[in-house]
């Protein structure tokens, strides 16, 4: 029980970074927040590799290796749209 | 090799937190987005060290499988599909969490050993969680793809159904909560979650996507918080419970910028499948509209010496971003002074309508939030507004009978002209009509916005 309360502790203590953070992203950037958080959320990654750590053909592992698969498109998919994205905001050249 | 390794995901969660912290500034998010990754990069390899191999081939498989679709897929898109690959995205974090969870769960029957309490109340709250993620991202994906159609779909006794499915998840987890061994609860409780996810997201509209896919961004993110509870994995509580409350800020406002609670968003099955206004006129007024062609529209452009541009998601069906933006650039050429004003709603998802501005190469620099320039409308000589309706209708501000009333708009009347670019005089997704239309110093160029504005950027050539 001790473990759950500190995790407990953990959460609540980055919720709260979290909503200080977001709420200084301006409203230009929020679709790049979204998907690029989005694939912050595939940090399940670790959880999947964890499962499917072991070298036979069983129910769990099987199960781990489609969670690597799904999480791996997640977090690739997003970071990179997210990039794609970014890329695009360009300041006028002109600088008035 | 404990300590290192905890160390280690901790340098990965400040990294998160540090790459959203430049998220905050168009001129460093992209190095922000680039902390994200290696803070990602190094999670990844932290967890395939310390299991003190690189792993097994089926884990390379997944990894490289994974890695080269989100590739294809994240290549590939149209700007406009953003929503929908967002949404799709979500649902694949989502369903992952609930395979850590069961896969830990089997793992641990297998093993004879029963959880502790807290353990298998996170391993459900991490089940239900991710698969009411994935399955409502679904159904939000097809309908943002037209696979479903956007009007709500209501079932009889829909309300009804959801309460029943929420108790029987909750009555599935105490089983198993109280008696662990009994695999076979979470299982029944990971199918009716399944059916909660499409009918939680099913009678909600079209237009009411926005708010939808941020509230699964929010709840993709407690599921991979849950999953750490499980693992005791910090990195994942931090990394996750930060997206959760991303998730939930969006949410708000989209909420607010539309003038409904979340209650009614998720409940109230409001709207039809789009709110671009292709709607009759209701009331069946016989008002006067002012008609005018692209180039009795070119020939206001030749008067005036500042513009403010407020597009809506009619810009983005008609694919006409890259043509507006030429029009801008005569226009700026000849010291007109051009502005967007962006309403927080405009798009199908938050900050959408900067993304597809941004593509057609609007600088940045030249889009504004609505409180930035509501005040500027006055000093202005035309406002132009293209395939936008209900954002811009003055009886939010004075119809206290109307469901706009209250929502916040851009001043566009203010503006010493009004101009509209736009299909018909239909009402927008509120259905209501808006006054504006019949206002003396509007002028409404009726006709696809593509097509309408490459006559006037003919007609600005010409003149």
């Amino acid at each position: 029980m001790e473990s759950l309360i500190l995790s407990i502790y953990v959460f609540v203590l980055a919720v709260f970074i979290g909503f200080e953070l977001i709420t200084k992203v301006p409203p230009l950037l929020h679709t790049p927040l979204m998907s690029g958080s989005n694939a912050i959320s595939g940090i399940t990654i670790v959880g999947a590799l964890y499962v499917a750590n072991i070298s036979n053909w069983e129910l769990p592992t099987l199960l781990g290796i489609f969670s690597v698969t799904f999480a791996m498109i997640n977090v690739v998919g997003g970071f990179l749209v997210t990039d794609r994205m970014l890329g695009m905001f360009k300041k006028d050249k002109g600088g008035k | 090799m404990e300590t290192y390794i905890e160390l280690a995901y901790l340098f990965s969660a400040v990294l998160f937190i540090l790459g959203l912290k430049k998220l905050g500034s168009a001129k460093t998010a992209r190095t922000g987005n680039n902390y994200s990754i290696v803070a990602m990069a190094l999670a990844i390899v932290i967890s395939l060290v310390s299991a003190g191999i690189i792993g097994p081939t089926q884990i390379i498989v997944g990894l490289l499988a994974g890695s080269l679709i989100g590739f294809v897929m994240a290549k590939r898109v149209e700007m406009t599909s953003m929503p929908q690959l967002v949404a799709l995205f979500n649902g694949f974090g989502g369903i992952a969490s609930t395979l850590v969870a069961y896969a830990e769960l089997i793992k641990m029957q297998n093993a004879g050993t029963s959880p502790a309490l807290d353990i298998s109340i996170t391993i459900m709250l991490s089940i239900l969680i991710g698969t009411v993620t994935f399955t409502g991202s679904l159904i939000a994906f097809a309908k943002l793809q037209g696979i479903l159609k956007g009007a709500p779909i209501v079932l009889p006794a829909h309300q009804a159904l959801n309460l029943l499915l929420m108790l029987g998840i909750v009555a599935g987890s105490v089983l198993y909560i109280f008696n662990p061994p009994l695999v076979v609860w979470p299982l029944v409780v990971l199918l009716i979650s399944a059916v909660f996810g499409i009918t939680f997201v099913i009678p909600i509209g079209g237009a009411d996507m926005p708010v939808v896919i941020a509230l699964l961004n929010s709840y993709s993110g407690l599921a991979a918080s849950a999953t750490g509870f499980v693992l005791g994995n910090n990195v994942l509580i931090i990394a996750g419970a930060l997206v959760g409350a991303s998730g939930i800020i969006l949410t708000n406002l989209m909420c607010v910028a539309m003038n409904r609670s979340v209650l009614n968003v998720l409940f109230g099955a409001v709207g039809t499948s789009d709110g671009d206004g292709s709607s009759d006129a209701p009331g069946g007024e016989q008002r006067n509209v002012t008609r005018y062609t692209g180039e009795d529209a070119a020939m206001i452009m030749d008067t005036i010496n500042s513009v403010i541009i407020v597009p809506g998601y009619g810009l983005a069906v008609a694919q006409a971003q890259h043509i507006l933006h030429e029009m801008t650039t005569i226009l700026e050429s000849r010291g007109v002074q051009v502005k967007y004003a962006i309403h927080p709603v405009a798009g199908r998802m938050p900050g959408h309508m900067n993304v597809l501005l941004a593509e057609a190469n609007v600088p940045y620099d030249k889009l504004y939030e609505m409180d930035e320039i509501n005040d500027e409308f006055q000093n202005t000589d035309l406002a132009l507004i293209v395939g936008a309706n209900d954002v811009v209708n003055p009886a939010a501000r004075t119809k206290k009978d109307s469901p706009l009333y209250g929502m916040p708009i851009l001043n566009v009347d203010y503006a010493r002209t009004v101009m509209f670019v736009k299909r018909s005089l239909g009402a927008g997704f509120a259905g209501e009509a808006n006054p504006l239309f019949f206002d003396e110093k509007t002028m409404m160029v009726f006709g696809d916005a593509k097509k309408v504005i490459t006559d006037l950027v003919k007609g600005l050539k010409e003149g």
